[in-house]
């Protein structure tokens, strides 16, 4: 991880409020970019991707990939489009699981992959990764603790 | 006399191979883990979707137990997408294998309009137009069909799929060992049976007819749960899980019978994993009833992802006289043919 030490907490007061944030995050991330999420279910972390991808413009509805385990999007960055893949690792059996998937192709590309569950398949995310861990303070209060990215 | 086609799914879990001759499955074989003897062994857990392990197999038994030999084949069916690009590639690899050995024609098939189609074979008096609510681990589409291959979505969901959500809160609830994501809504029934649907007022997601959603019910349920205390937890479990089912079906029922009444279609399919769900077969089959609407809901193997599906919407295509070239793709996202984008959600 190029992690640096780098550490931002922050506190969102509702799902609006943290999709926000995640719109705002999208100013951030570029090409060959990656986002790992964690989080127990319900804390957000779909949530947090949706708002991601309104950042990048995507159109359309995003959806949770649990069962088909890679969502695709087009989004934009400055005019040019740019894919947006959003993996959910929920029901991954481990990391081979996902090598299986040709997880490679994705991470290594050209576009901007937003992963669901990522501690479940820690040694294949790539170096550099943005990992966000929310954690979920009451009903509508969220804490997302924001480590690494690139530097 | 209608062709004998093969078919093969796999676009996610599902390693499948059918046969279907005359528009009637002639066999139908889905790999499943529990099912280990064509295989001879137990598969690991990491190639749980290792479909280039698997399909030789199956394939030889959908043709042994079709009763037929390759020589008997007159097309290829196989789901080129959506699904993982992945995944596709070996059911196409193997079906371009086939149609180019054997001089066959081939068709690519979208995995809904396989769910489509799964309605007719087995309800010769199901035909268009019709609505179908197709609702599974991954899909919740309310579809009108129009006609064969003209197709309207009516609404989708905004968050999780309906059966993810009987998944999520099954996990919620205790009722998975760790490791297992699925098989939530059997269990979540199971308990259900014992519980009070009124117990709780959760969350019926968005009023409007074109949406369905899940995910704030998952949330509302996970916060119930916290509130309450070991013993309560224990005691209420029952009435926790039949209140969270009929939060599930009762939107996929209103919403179905709503949009049929609408449009002012007879019929209804009810197809994808979640039609196997009792309550929602029961509640579904009293509404329909009720609005003059008949309900067609496949067997359990057919609402699952099955390759009789897709050999059946292949046939229909390739009778149409649409074929693919071995340059046929794989495409993870590939839109459903033929769907009206004029009108609807």
């Amino acid at each position: 991880m190029a992690g640096e030490g780098h550490i931002e907490s922050i506190v969102t007061r509702s799902a609006e409020e943290t999709q926000r944030f995640g719109a705002s995050l999208a100013d951030r991330l570029g090409p060959g970019d990656c986002v790992g999420l964690d989080g127990d279910l319900g804390a957000g972390k779909t949530c947090l991707i949706q708002g991601v991808c309104s950042g990048f413009g995507v159109e359309g509805p995003v959806t949770s990939p649990t069962f088909v385990l890679i969502n695709e999007y087009e989004g934009r960055r400055d005019e040019r489009p740019l894919s947006i893949f959003h993996f959910d690792l929920y029901r991954l059996a481990g990391g081979e699981d996902l090598i299986d998937l040709g997880c490679d192709d994705y991470f290594y590309g050209d576009g901007v992959c937003l992963v669901e569950w990522a501690a479940r398949a820690e040694e294949e995310l790539p170096a550099g990764t943005l990992r966000i861990q929310i954690e979920a303070v009451d009903e509508a209060t969220r804490r997302l603790l924001l480590t690494g990215g690139r530097t | 006399m209608r062709p004998t086609v093969l078919g093969i799914e796999t676009s996610c879990d599902e390693t499948s191979v059918a046969v279907v001759a005359d528009g009637k499955i002639a066999s139908n074989v889905i790999f499943s883990q529990t099912d280990h003897s064509i295989y001879g062994g137990v598969v690991p857990e990491i190639a749980s979707r290792n479909h280039t392990r698997k399909l030789l197999p199956v394939l030889r038994e959908a043709l042994r137990d079709a009763g037929v030999r390759l020589e008997d084949i007159e097309g290829v069916a196989v789901t080129s997408g959506p699904g993982l690009v992945g995944c596709l590639l070996v059911g196409l690899s193997a079906a371009k294998g086939l149609a180019w050995s054997r001089g066959l024609p081939l068709v690519g098939v979208h995995h809904m309009e396989g769910h489509l189609f799964s309605g007719f074979l087995e309800h010769e008096d199901l035909r268009p137009p019709f609505v179908a609510l197709v609702a599974s681990g991954g899909h919740t589409d309310l579809i009108e069909v129009v006609d064969l291959g003209h197709y309207r979505y009516l609404a989708r969901t905004s968050d999780d799929a309906a059966g993810e959500a009987f998944d999520k809160v099954a996990k919620l609830l205790g009722l998975l060992a760790p490791g297992e994501p699925t098989m939530g809504g059997p269990r979540i029934s199971e308990l259900a049976k014992s519980g009070d649907p009124s117990a709780f007022d959760y969350p019926r997601g968005p009023l409007d007819e074109f949406t369905f959603s899940f995910s704030g019910l998952k949330t509302a349920v996970l916060y119930h749960l916290q509130k309450l205390s070991a013993e309560e937890k224990t005691r209420l479990k029952p009435d926790v899980a039949a209140s969270f089912e009929a939060a599930v079906v009762d939107p996929l029922v209103e919403k179905t019978v709503q949009a049929s009444r609408r449009i002012g279609v007879k019929r209804v399919l009810l197809a994808g994993g979640v039609a196997a769900n009792k309550c929602l077969r029961e509640d579904m089959e009293v509404a329909c009833g009720d609005a003059g609407l008949s309900l067609h809901v496949p067997s359990p193997i057919l609402c699952t992802d099955n390759a009789a599906m897709i050999a059946a919407a292949g046939s229909y295509r390739l009778e149409r006289g649409e074929t693919d070239g071995l340059e046929l793709n794989a495409d993870p996202r590939r839109p459903l043919p033929g769907i009206d984008t004029g009108a609807g959600a």
